[in-house]
């Protein structure tokens, strides 16, 4: 349930360039990097990328450097369902990203393929209650680091989503970095009860202040997409 | 989380409301999020997010460095490498854990009836998220979203087997990819009583650990995952000596005290033969499953003078020999008679009747004990699970299960209440998931 991470760089991205750095790449996730190693699970395919080496964008370290890029990759990622929930408009996304560059990264936006709104969001103390709302300045992964994005915690918000997320499903996340890279991932819905996120507009990013509830009932969600199976529903014995 | 006394200060009572909220209010207005929540509990009052950011591995996920080795070591929960609660089990492979593995001390089946509208797609997107699940358990990481990951760090050698019930083929619409001699079993009038409330079911998670606790959270677990697609039918606990208990590898005793399980096969060969489908097909590499609740009836039992449970078993009851030898693996002499003339092993002996004649058809049992609590009469509520693996139902299991109904003295003390078979498929590589065979 995790997935690729595609890292690409608009610009840059010819066919060699894309070689010279998959062989880094691979290098580095073989654990190099001083970052924890994530022993590549099948969930989390590092595929990380083209033309890392040859990013020149945000300045610092790049091509040519002693140091190996790798890129952000992200592992166990998965999805709160929303079937069956009290609140199916939105919902979160998490997982655990690896930064294996030598540099601070930050994700600045996001964006997914189920609903046309995605914030990135913290959670914060506001009025004695912990209400999520959008982290001002986009969420860091340090230099050879890793933030994990959790309920409770940092995460990616799916918001305006006009059918509910059953259990089982795949959203596609793509998240933009501040080197203008990206990285893609697949997220598994899972019914869980928690991260019932109350939204808070008003902090930084200023969307509306009202505020909303993100919440689920305590029953198994059940959603009923039919296939092969649909007309046999008795039980035997 | 014992509540405090009515002493609890204000402040305490205005969080303990914010926090129960959330829980009770269900949709309603409450405005807390479970994660603040926690944070709450803790005191925790200044502003900043409870950010995991982090330099060094993360703490709620020590994913991804489990080695490829038989142990892990989780540093920090408790649980030291080379102890019975490091040990793991591998997932992936050519066939499911939990068949020929040696068997844990802990069991629980589970058995689902899929719900309505879950057909093959949705059946395969539960085997997915299943089958994400139990590879990461069964290597000493917790499932995603478990927000009680400490639990984790013990896998103890949990496996999780997956199985399929007979009608489950009809209810994903593909009939034709039933294995061959897969179908419940026949009644055995002599001896059953069977009970609903333990019998048959479209799915089954066999869980297996040698920690109870890992065993009770993985199925917390995998039950959370699996209820929006299939309703619970049935959970069956079991247990053996715990590890460390009895002698590694020796066969165990029933609660009848019996020493129960000899005659197993182990040799690759025979496994091979005797357990796992030859194919072709979705399913070669599977086996089936029986699953029987039986029911010890130890009041009657205990009027039985110890030669006479011998007798009815056919074995010594101090180790498990044959009565016709002197050691647990001799091979008993079925023809030998005693001082009496009669013969040694008697015609109603259990080990008689489950040989049967001609070339032995072995399967491999895997039981477990059962106790539930006693009624009023204060009567013990016990038996055994039996569970067994084989590789054809209607030739191995049923022949000798029709010997055993119409002649075994021990069905006067013995009485099966419960009955379920599944299709167990093939293992799965990484990447893969349990299944994937007949779903894709």
């Amino acid at each position: 349930m995790t997935i690729a991470t595609a890292r690409h760089n608009r610009r840059w991205g010819t066919a060699a360039a894309c070689a010279g750095a998959l062989l880094l790449a691979g290098c580095g996730s073989s654990g190099q990097s001083a970052s924890p190693a994530s022993s590549p699970s099948p969930s989390a395919v590092s595929t990380a990328d083209v033309s890392t080496a040859a990013v020149p964008s945000a300045g610092s370290s790049s091509a040519g450097s002693s140091s190996v890029e790798s890129g952000v990759t992200i592992a166990d990622t998965w999805v709160k369902a929303t079937a069956g929930t009290e609140n199916t408009s939105m919902t979160a996304a998490f997982g655990v990203l690896t930064n294996s560059t030598g540099q601070d990264l930050t994700i600045v936006s996001a964006s997914n393929d189920v609903t046309d709104r995605t914030e990135l969001h913290e959670m914060a103390m506001v009025d004695g209650a912990m209400v999520m709302r959008p982290v001002a300045g986009g969420i860091p992964i340090p230099a050879n680091g890793t933030t994990t994005l959790a309920p409770g915690g940092l995460h990616v918000m799916i918001m305006d989503a006009k059918t509910p997320i059953a259990p089982g499903d795949d959203v596609q996340v793509t998240l933009t970095l501040s080197d203008g890279s990206t990285v893609l991932f697949e997220a598994t819905a899972k019914e869980f009860a928690g991260a019932n996120e109350s939204y808070n507009g008003g902090s930084s990013a200023a969307m509306d202040t009202k505020t909303t509830s993100m919440d689920v009932g305590s029953s198994p969600a059940q959603s009923g997409c039919d296939d092969a199976g649909t007309e046999v529903t008795s039980t035997d014995g | 989380m014992g509540e405090s006394s009515d002493q609890a200060p204000r402040r305490y009572s205005r969080r303990r409301l914010l926090l129960t909220g959330a829980a009770a209010a269900a949709g309603g207005a409450a405005t807390v999020a479970i994660g603040g929540g926690v944070a709450l509990a803790q005191g925790r009052q200044d502003a900043a997010p409870p950010a995991l950011v982090d330099t060094a591995t993360a703490d709620t996920t020590p994913a991804d460095t489990a080695p490829a080795d038989t142990t892990v070591g989780v540093e920090g929960d408790g649980v030291a490498a080379g102890t019975i609660g490091s040990a793991t089990v591998p997932f992936h492979g050519q066939h499911q854990a939990g068949i020929t593995t040696p068997a844990q001390a802990f069991a629980a089946f589970c058995a689902f009836d899929l719900r309505k509208g879950v057909g093959a797609v949705r059946l395969a997107k539960l085997l997915r998220l299943l089958s994400d699940d139990i590879e990461r358990i069964t290597s000493g990481r917790p499932a995603l979203g478990d927000t009680a990951p400490e639990l984790a760090a013990a896998p103890a050698r949990v496996s999780v087997t997956i199985g399929f019930g007979p009608a489950l083929f009809d209810r994903v619409g593909m009939p034709g990819a039933r294995p061959a001699g897969f179908a419940d079993l026949p009644a055995f009038p002599e001896i059953d009583k069977l009970e609903d409330r333990y019998g048959g079911g479209d799915l089954l998670l066999q869980i297996c650990a040698d920690d109870p606790i890992t065993v009770a959270h993985t199925q917390r677990m995998l039950l959370k995952d699996t209820r929006a697609f299939a309703a619970m039918r049935w959970v069956q606990r079991g247990f053996l000596r715990a590890r460390g208990s009895g002698s590694e590898g020796s066969t165990p005793r029933n609660l009848m005290g019996q020493v129960d399980g000899t005659v197993n096969p182990t040799l690759d060969a025979d496994v091979d033969r005797l357990v796992w489908h030859p194919g072709p097909g979705w399913f070669t590499g599977g086996t089936m499953m029986v699953l029987r609740r039986i029911r010890m009836d130890l009041n009657a039992w205990d009027a039985l003078d110890r030669s006479g449970m011998e007798a009815a078993i056919g074995r010594r009851l101090s180790n498990g020999a044959p009565l016709t030898g002197t050691e647990e693996h001799d091979e008993p002499d079925l023809t030998a008679t005693d001082a009496t003339g009669l013969l040694a092993i008697a015609d109603f002996a259990h080990l008689r009747l489950a040989r049967g004649i001609g070339p032995p058809l072995q399967i491999r049992r895997r039981p477990y004990n059962y106790d539930d609590s006693p009624g009023s009469d204060g009567d013990s509520d016990v038996g055994q699970v039996f569970c067994s693996f084989q590789a054809d139902i209607a030739n191995q299991f049923v022949p000798m299960q029709q010997r055993l109904a119409a002649g075994d003295l021990m069905n006067a003390w013995l009485t099966p209440i419960g009955s379920a078979v599944f299709a167990i498929p093939p293992g799965c590589q990484p990447g893969g998931f349990i299944g994937e065979g007949l779903l894709t």
